[in-house]
């Protein structure tokens, strides 16, 4: 067992789903669930990095308050009571899903992550059987310029996660995000091709934590790539190790 | 049970692959006592011509891709009780729509004018128009069940038809997802 690191940093008791719970005042909603084994869903947020709230999918309810909160980035209180799973949330959530698969073209049976996929396997938990919206089918491109790795734009669902662990586990920060709300898209240095990319260490860490068939490895055909995010926590931990 | 008392079942196939029917077939021996159980009215799979009034179930794979699919599905949802989405491209047009981001003038003129064809035309009699866009089965008729899948395993098939006609609402997502 790993020792557990002793703080001075106050704790905060409050309650999920009526289960009285209590997190370090610097956690958020969604880490003092998962601590508690309550399911919130997500598809933005991944351990190890920045949480950005852009996916929508872990907003939470709390008591006295008409606003929904995303759990991802919204800190404990003292005495809140959050709810994780009211009718209202699996309406808003279900809604969330079939907007992000109406947006693009989400094709899961000719997708190369056909079952190692985030978006498809949550759609199902969430029981999502079908999509209430048009399709708006777009018509986007593939950057298949680098050497060893792609991305099909037709499958990404803007969750910033390729962004943020270039910029902050890798530091490279190749990925950006360029133009505003539907139109906005993941770029490589300035929206040059990504074989091109004079930042890109072609490290991969992008493509990994892809959590959908947007990024991917060249030569893997349907179905055949799944990703590897073992490196993830235990860079997460070196470095924190280090900073200590 | 005489023919008059059992359930009317059909099933039709739209613009897919036939593979949600492969996988019907699929089910193997118990197709023998699903022909117990219901009176087969019409399918690909039968020799009937119309679609008979009265139907209990029908299962409609493919996506809606023509003007003809579109006339059948109309017709064909006034005569049944309970309309299945049947697999992926009934439930998202899936596949089939993959051309819709191009547009239907561009993807003709790919495949049968510059597609170096002795005689190069785009075909316009004797075969039903296309739709500029492909879209699933939901956004032209109401839709009571929805089976995901490329294509529904069989054993989902059995479980949720079993489910229908014994009278129970199937939790089809505890069985099957997109791409399955």
């Amino acid at each position: 067992m790993s020792p557990v690191p002793i703080t001075a940093e106050p704790v905060k008791t409050f309650k999920i789903d009526g289960q009285d719970v209590s997190a370090r005042e610097t956690e958020s909603i969604l880490q003092a669930a998962r601590a508690h084994n309550i399911d919130i869903p997500t598809l933005c947020h991944l351990e190890g990095l920045s949480s950005t709230g852009a996916c929508r999918l872990c907003m939470v309810e709390i008591k006295g308050s008409n606003k929904l909160l995303p759990a991802c980035v919204t800190r404990v209180q003292e005495g809140i009571e959050v709810v994780t799973n009211s009718e209202r949330l699996v309406k808003y959530r279900r809604m969330i899903m079939e907007l992000i698969f109406s947006e693009r073209n989400h094709v899961c049976a000719v997708c190369v992550v056909n079952g190692h996929c985030e978006l498809q396997s949550t759609a199902q938990k969430l029981g999502m059987d079908h999509v209430r919206y048009p399709y708006l089918n777009p018509q986007l491109d593939v950057d298949a310029s680098h050497e060893r790795f792609a991305i099909d734009h037709n499958r990404c669902i803007l969750c910033t996660r390729c962004v943020r662990v270039c910029d902050e586990i890798e530091t490279a920060h190749t990925w950006d995000v360029m133009g505003r709300g539907i139109g906005s898209k993941v770029i490589t240095d300035f929206n040059q091709p990504w074989g091109e990319s004079e930042t890109c260490t072609r490290c991969g860490k992008c493509v990994n934590v892809c959590p959908t068939g947007a990024l991917f490895e060249k030569g893997k055909s349907v179905a055949e790539m799944a990703k590897q995010r073992q490196f993830l926590p235990y860079l997460v931990s070196r470095r924190e190790a280090m900073i200590e | 049970m005489s023919a008059q008392d059992k359930p009317r079942f059909a099933t039709l196939w739209l613009d897919g692959c036939s593979g949600c029917h492969m996988s019907f077939l699929d089910m193997d021996e118990w197709l023998l006592d699903l022909a117990g159980q219901v009176e087969v009215v019409y399918s690909p799979l039968v020799d009937a011509k119309e679609f008979p009034d009265n139907v209990d179930i029908t299962l409609i794979e493919g996506a809606v891709a023509s003007r003809e699919d579109i006339e059948k599905l109309l017709k064909i949802r006034a005569r049944t009780k309970t309309l299945i989405a049947f697999g992926d491209c009934a439930v998202t047009a899936n596949v089939p729509s993959m051309r819709n981001p191009f547009g239907l003038e561009a993807v003709m003129k790919q495949v049968y004018l510059d597609s170096n064809a002795i005689q190069p035309q785009v075909p316009t009699v004797t075969v039903p128009e296309l739709l500029d866009r492909v879209v699933p089965v939901h956004r032209i008729v109401k839709v009571d069940v929805y089976i995901p899948g490329c294509p529904p395993s069989a054993a989902t098939i059995k479980s949720v038809v079993s489910e229908l006609l014994a009278g129970k609402k199937p939790d089809v997502m505890a069985l099957t997802r997109f791409g399955a």
